[in-house]
């Protein structure tokens, strides 16, 4: 897809979020905002994604394809924008957010058997352990599809990171692209006065990992071109990691680099201002 | 009641082992992991003949647990292995999130449960993993009495889809089951008729009912014993059936007496049908070093333990 068509889907991607928010009263817009070129540069352009008859097809062991997990599920309005507008599940369902009997649960599951959804996240640290497994898998499988992961910068703090980011180059799992969301910013604060991870990126290159930094992780072209970077350097024996810097709440100005945005809905005014921001490419839900 | 006898003694785990070994030629989608205890659970065998399908973990329970969720997708059976302590208390929230909420296909599978692993201590000695785990929406738990036993249940939980929590241990004890066995998942075993009263045992305590039993015939008592070898899904048709008869119930187990068979097994009666229960059972507390033999005596799983229960909850009978 041409990067100017990337753009539109994530202007959508991104009023569905506001208003997913906002629909309920609560969910995390910051980090979901943040992300969302990645996203859609994985979903619509990257990845290899099973298809019959032209529209996407789930099933759970994903044979053959690319497979994303998100660790840090709290930005799950993200997720699930994207994975109706490629098709997975309707559109309309995205009004049930977070809402009684919905599939679309503040934290992503597969227990609710919503196409796309993997793994449960939301306790933080064990999404990137999960996409190992899934790499390991179709290792044993000889299957040479790819396996990503996205991380939040505050998740790095968890312990169980390190023990993932320990196994994966001493088992040469090299088809896998692990991304950190570096947007510095988490629910107590910047990141670097809450509990400073430092310089992340040397430190999994010092764990032994293959490690690009891209800092226009808010730039659909510089994503695209980084994703295709990370492919090129898979299956040569270690696990590829991309710091992706971007800006918690980015696109709608108001939201944009502060941790206040991290968890809050707006409210009915702050929506319109927001919305007046990002252009309907796709038609709302 | 029924005479039961053996010629050898051995480890559940090593029954886990030679589960596994057998597992590993018949079913190419069974992966073991192990957190660098692969010598403690007897994975040699499978590791020499499957060294594609093991995965090292080393120190790192945590990641393993969640790897092995990852695993299932794309159609693998992973067996997490580790002892009990580290397989739950320390995992428990990954194994909530990335393996029973998710609805994963993980076989969990510990050694050294209960205090039986003797002289390492409270440290290693969980006493609370059953309750854990059967706490888990969706969590099969299974904690079976013999080598025989232990490596049937292996081999049939490759074949059900689901998570399990399989929980064995390190002490030689006698096998009585047999070899040929079929392993039925939330199915109970009956292991001797009787009228006076049930005595409900699981794991190493199977064996320490059957000798209750044998005294309290000698003193003219009949004791039923059924070995409840799944904890959940639990077999309530069993026990409502001989509760029926005997009119009094003894749970025996290896765990702490809070949150373990004994409170499953009260939550039957107490729906269904009051009769006196009493447990032979940790009593909320730590364990402790010595020898499995010292510590099953002062923290009272003996069949002396179990036989003074029987006559308590006979006592009790209206």
């Amino acid at each position: 897809m041409e990067i100017e068509q990337l753009e539109k889907v994530a202007a959508q991607v991104r009023r569905d979020i506001v208003r997913m928010v906002h629909g309920c009263q609560s969910g995390h817009p910051g980090g979901s905002l943040g992300c969302t070129d990645l996203l859609v540069a994985l979903y619509f352009e990257r990845m290899k994604l099973n298809e019959k008859d032209g529209k996407v097809v789930f099933d759970m062991d994903g044979a053959g394809e690319d497979l994303f997990f998100l660790s840090n599920g709290h930005i799950s309005p993200l997720l699930y924008s994207v994975l109706a507008r490629k098709g997975y599940f309707p559109v309309s369902e995205l009004a049930t957010f977070r809402k009684l009997n919905s599939r679309l649960q503040g934290h992503p599951t597969p227990h609710e058997h919503l196409e796309g959804i993997r793994i449960a996240s939301g306790s933080l640290g064990q999404g990137m352990s999960v996409a190992i497994g899934a790499a390991l898998a179709k290792k044993l499988n000889n299957d040479t599809s790819l396996v990503y992961v996205l991380m939040g910068d505050g998740e790095q703090q968890e312990g169980q990171v390190w023990e993932a980011a320990t196994f994966a180059p001493h088992h040469k799992v090299d088809n896998l692209i692990a991304i950190v969301d570096l947007n510095g910013q988490q629910i107590d604060g910047p990141t670097a006065k809450v509990m400073d991870n430092r310089d992340l990126g040397a430190k999994y290159e010092a764990f032994g990992w293959e490690v690009m930094e891209v800092e226009e992780g808010n730039d659909m072209a510089s994503v695209v071109k980084a994703l295709y970077e990370a492919k090129s350097k898979a299956g040569h024996a270690k696990p590829i990691m991309i710091i992706l810097h971007t800006g918690m709440g980015y696109g709608v100005d108001f939201m944009m680099g502060s941790h206040k945005w991290h968890g809050v809905a707006p409210n009915d005014e702050q929506l319109a201002a927001a919305l007046a921001q990002l252009e309907e490419s796709m038609g709302d839900y | 009641m029924k005479k039961y006898t053996f010629t050898e003694k051995k480890d559940t785990r090593s029954g886990f082992g030679a589960g596994m070994h057998e597992l590993g030629q018949k079913n190419p989608n069974v992966v073991a992991l192990c957190a660098d205890l692969v010598g403690s659970l007897k994975l040699e065998a499978f590791i020499k003949e499957n060294p594609e399908r093991f995965v090292q973990c080393g120190i790192s329970e945590a990641n393993m647990i969640s790897v092995s969720a990852g695993l299932t997708i794309g159609g693998k059976i992973p067996f997490a292995t580790t002892f009990a302590n580290f397989a739950t208390g320390r995992v428990y929230d990954q194994i909530r999130q990335s393996v029973a909420y998710s609805g994963k296909n993980v076989k969990i599978c510990a050694s050294h449960a209960g205090l039986t692993l003797g002289e390492d201590g409270a440290t290693h000695q969980i006493l609370e993993d059953i309750g854990m785990m059967k706490m888990l929406p969706g969590m099969t738990v299974i904690n079976p009495c013999d080598y025989n036993q232990t490596k049937a249940a292996t081999i049939a939980i490759a074949d059900y889809d689901g998570p399990v929590y399989l929980r064995f241990g390190r002490p030689v004890i006698p096998i009585f089951t047999a070899a040929d066995q079929v392993y039925e998942i939330g199915k109970a075993w009956m292991v001797s008729e009787g009228t006076d009263v049930s005595i409900f045992a699981t794991g190493h305590m199977v064996w320490e009912a059957i000798q209750a039993g044998e005294q309290l015939e000698a003193e003219g008592i009949s004791a039923e014993i059924i070995n409840i070898h799944t904890i959940k899904p639990l077999d309530e048709e069993a026990i409502l059936k001989s509760i029926a008869k005997t009119r009094c119930a003894v749970t025996a187990e290896e765990h702490n007496r809070i949150g373990g068979l004994g409170d499953s097994v009260a939550q039957v009666i107490v729906k269904n049908d009051l009769v006196p229960q009493e447990y032979v059972a940790v009593n909320d507390s730590f364990g402790e070093s010595g020898t499995p033999a010292q510590l099953m005596e002062k923290y009272g799983l003996t069949a002396a333990d179990i036989v003074a229960a029987a006559k308590r909850a006979i006592a009790k009978k209206k």
